[in-house]
């Protein structure tokens, strides 16, 4: 055994066997031992090398063929023209192909025709949910539960400020809200109250109580009934007597659950003072009608759809 | 001697070519029959039809990767029941582990592909070139008229072979009949004719070409396998103390001093692997019985008892050179180890039948969406949606209604739906958006979380399942 006191392990001496000796006996040793266990030095297959060789040749030819070398700028391209990126690009555009049907028949369909047809619903659905994400999801959330201390609308519930049919999703994602670009974009105007010096504090106070019995919420009562005069003046043509709301000037109903910017004294004393309203684009201009129209499906399926 | 006087030998060795010798006997008569049996079932197979109804693949063993399903006579398998094949794989690994314990490297001698489709491709290489002789006698030969004639016969038959080979594989991905005629108007897929032309190759080349070196050089079984024999594992051995010293016949008779062995070299010209089984077990014996064989036959025409080669394990061989009889097979057979892989592949084995029968051909997975949580509703009813995925694991469409139980405040219904029961299509599956709304006033309403249990079951029959899950309340 080798001497391994040093902890390195010296080249071993190796063992052949005598050229001379005709029967075919055990093969050499590569003088290693280990605890008496030693190690036949065999020849490697030849083709074995020959396989190694062919790999290298084949490197060659694929450098030629095909981009291999990076370079400043981009890499070498090769011969044939290969790009994964093309290639990625022609499956989109074969997927594109396929969903064109689709695209052509949900323009052609009549908006709540669209659910009864099942396989264009389920396409619709999908593609909308795609556009929705990359379109929608900045303000309403991945999962269309908006986001209230913004007053980016829940879309999840059954309470819509300007209509929750298909119709009305339609509409509202085609010109948007507040949006000059369109002359029929939703519009709605709500005065600064307490700013614009039209109802004073205390006014608003008592209005803010009368708002919060419409709904059954904690509120003074006495606060309320005076607040009732002042809401029947100023809140009424907007808003219904009885806090119903109304889709068409796309006031929010106030005598539900479901409030846009909160529904705690602070935060309705707050949209009474300042008045509060939100803005989304029109999408007439950036996506196509079917698109828009897919958007409106999945819109209207995710649980409010009138 | 020292290894200064001497030229190292090359690091790399040509192969030397293996022409094993024609050989009668009982193992080689196995052999011929395991042959045609698993070649048999390998190319049959697909062929069989099983009628599932008229929605359904009528072939009795699919693959269909495309639509995700695994079909195997009366059972079918959907991918989230994957456990099945996974099942199916241990129970092969343990087989193996069962049978090398017991039998040594029997996989390979008898069973492996690469053994199969050599010993045929050596079978046509006999037909056409004729027995050991006359195909070294080609071999060393120049190339000739004759030389070209046969080898190309050969390569060719060899190459049929392969495509049949090739082509038997993809039939069990794709409706065999259908396949067939595609491949042969050029109505098939790419991949298709890949696989083929891959298999054919492989084929082509390891049964013809490669042989031996595919399992000494490429595949790793062997190497597992030499370490999972024991002692006791039966495998096949040269007996030396009866053989030795071997000597060649003189006069027709043998010296009394002198063992059995006559050194005719039949064991060594049979083997296919190219070894000499008398230097005892080896690295590249597959113990395919072929020595055994050549060896037995010579034992009879010397007037010698049989088994100078033989299947043996190393605990028998001191026993038997001291005199004693040899342990009984069933003995090499039945130790504590090849009973615990028994048990082991039995006891899963019957587990899966048993989840096989007692499974429900219906699934259903609940996912509850989480974003957001909950939904209050403009009369502060609260409201959770659940993705539920319903599959219909029968060659029927079938209604399936959905219900709710443990939890009385809550009620359910289904995006797009008027009702509480959908339709799912003969072997289909559908996604539904659920929702469970609990009406204000009451507990789930208010309540962190509260558990429920969503059934579906179908109508036309008792079969249900069920899922537990959460409703989030209005104070989660």
């Amino acid at each position: 055994m080798a001497d391994n006191s040093d902890n390195k392990v010296k080249p071993p001496e190796r063992q052949y066997p005598d050229p001379a000796a005709k029967l075919k006996k055990d093969p050499p040793t590569t003088g290693h031992s280990w605890d008496g266990i030693e190690e036949y030095d065999n020849p490697m297959p030849r083709w074995w090398v020959w396989i190694f060789i062919i790999t290298i040749v084949w490197s060659l030819g694929y450098w030629v063929a095909y981009p291999a070398w990076p370079g400043i700028q981009r890499a070498t391209s090769g011969v044939l023209g290969y790009s994964s990126r093309a290639d990625v690009a022609a499956e989109i555009s074969e997927f594109e192909a396929r969903n064109e049907q689709f695209f052509v028949q949900l323009v052609e369909t009549d908006l709540d025709g669209i659910h009864d047809d099942d396989e264009l619903q389920r396409f619709a659905v999908n593609a909308g949910a795609s556009v929705f994400r990359a379109q929608c999801s900045q303000c309403h959330g991945t999962g269309g539960a908006g986001v209230q201390a913004a007053g980016f609308p829940n879309l999840l519930n059954d309470e819509w400020l300007w209509g929750g049919t298909m119709e009305d999703i339609h509409e509202t994602i085609r010109y948007g809200i507040r949006n000059e670009d369109y002359a029929d974009a939703r519009w709605s105007e709500m005065p600064a109250f307490g700013r614009d010096g039209i109802l004073s504090e205390e006014e608003i106070d008592e209005t803010v109580h009368f708002v919060l019995s419409l709904s059954d919420a904690d509120h003074d009562a006495d606060l309320a009934a005076a607040g009732a005069e002042h809401y029947e003046m100023n809140c009424a043509s907007c808003h219904g007597d009885g806090g119903e709301g109304d889709y068409f000037i796309g006031a929010p109903a106030l005598n539900t659950q479901v409030w846009l910017y909160g529904g705690s004294y602070d935060a309705i004393f707050e949209s009474i003072y300042y008045s509060r309203f939100g803005v989304m684009p029109g999408f007439a201009g950036r996506l196509r009608d079917a698109e828009i129209r897919a958007v409106a499906a999945y819109v209207h399926q995710l649980g409010g759809g009138q | 001697m020292s290894s200064a006087d001497q030229t190292p030998p090359s690091l790399y060795a040509k192969r030397e070519p293996i022409f094993p010798r024609r050989v009668k006997g009982s193992f080689r008569t196995m052999k011929w029959w395991l042959l045609f049996l698993m070649l048999g079932i390998y190319y049959v197979i697909p062929w069989i039809r099983w009628d599932r109804g008229p929605d359904m693949p009528d072939q009795a063993v699919l693959l269909d990767l495309a639509n995700r399903r695994f079909f195997f006579f009366m059972i079918e398998i959907w991918p989230h029941e994957f456990y099945f094949v996974a099942g199916l794989l241990i129970m092969a690994g343990i087989g193996l582990f069962l049978f090398t314990s017991a039998l040594g490297r029997v996989w390979c001698g008898y069973a492996c592909p690469q053994t199969v489709w050599t010993d045929l491709f050596i079978q046509v290489e006999r037909w056409i070139e004729g027995d050991r002789n006359a195909r070294l006698r080609l071999h060393r030969k120049p190339w000739d008229f004759e030389k070209i004639r046969k080898y190309g016969l050969k390569w060719t038959v060899w190459f049929l072979i392969g495509v049949a080979t090739g082509g038997a594989w993809g039939f069990y991905f794709a409706d065999a009949p259908t396949l067939f005629v595609d491949l042969f108007t050029g109505q098939a897929h790419f991949i298709a004719y890949m696989t083929v032309l891959i298999l054919t190759m492989t084929t082509f080349l390891f049964g013809g070409f490669f042989r031996e070196q595919i399992c000494i050089y490429a595949c790793p079984w062997p190497r597992i396998q030499a370490a999972m024999m024991d002692e006791d594992t039966l495998t096949i051995d040269y007996r030396h103390w009866r053989g030795e010293p071997r000597g060649k016949l003189k006069k027709g008779q043998l010296d009394p001093n002198q063992g059995d062995c006559i050194d005719c070299m039949a064991c060594v010209n049979v083997c296919p692997m190219g070894i000499d089984i008398r230097n005892g077990q080896q690295m590249e014996c597959i113990t395919c019985g072929l020595c055994i064989d050549a060896c037995d036959e010579v034992m009879d025409r010397i007037g010698k008892p049989r088994g100078l080669i033989g299947y043996m394990a190393l605990s028998d061989q001191e026993a038997e050179q001291a005199g004693k009889p040899q342990k009984s097979v069933w003995k090499h057979i039945f130790r504590p180890r090849t009973v615990l892989y028994t048990t082991l592949w039995a006891g899963i084995g019957i587990a899966l039948i048993v989840a096989l029968f007692i499974r429900a051909d219906l699934d259903m997975s609940v996912a509850p969406v989480r974003n957001p949580t909950h939904v209050v509703l403009s009369d502060g009813t609260v409201r959770n949606v659940y993705d539920i995925r319903l599959r219909n694991m029968h060659n029927e469409p079938r209604q399936f209604e959905l219900s709710i139980t443990e939890n009385p405040d809550l009620s359910l219904s289904i995006e797009g739906e008027p009702g509480t029961q959908v339709t799912v299509g003969a072997d289909e599956q559908t996604l539904l958006r659920v929702y469970l709304t609990a009406p204000p006033g009451t507990t789930s309403n208010t309540a962190d979380t509260s558990p429920v249990r969503i059934w579906a079951s179908i109508a036309s029959s008792t079969e249900r399942v069920y899922s537990d899950t959460v409703f989030n309340g209005r104070n989660q």
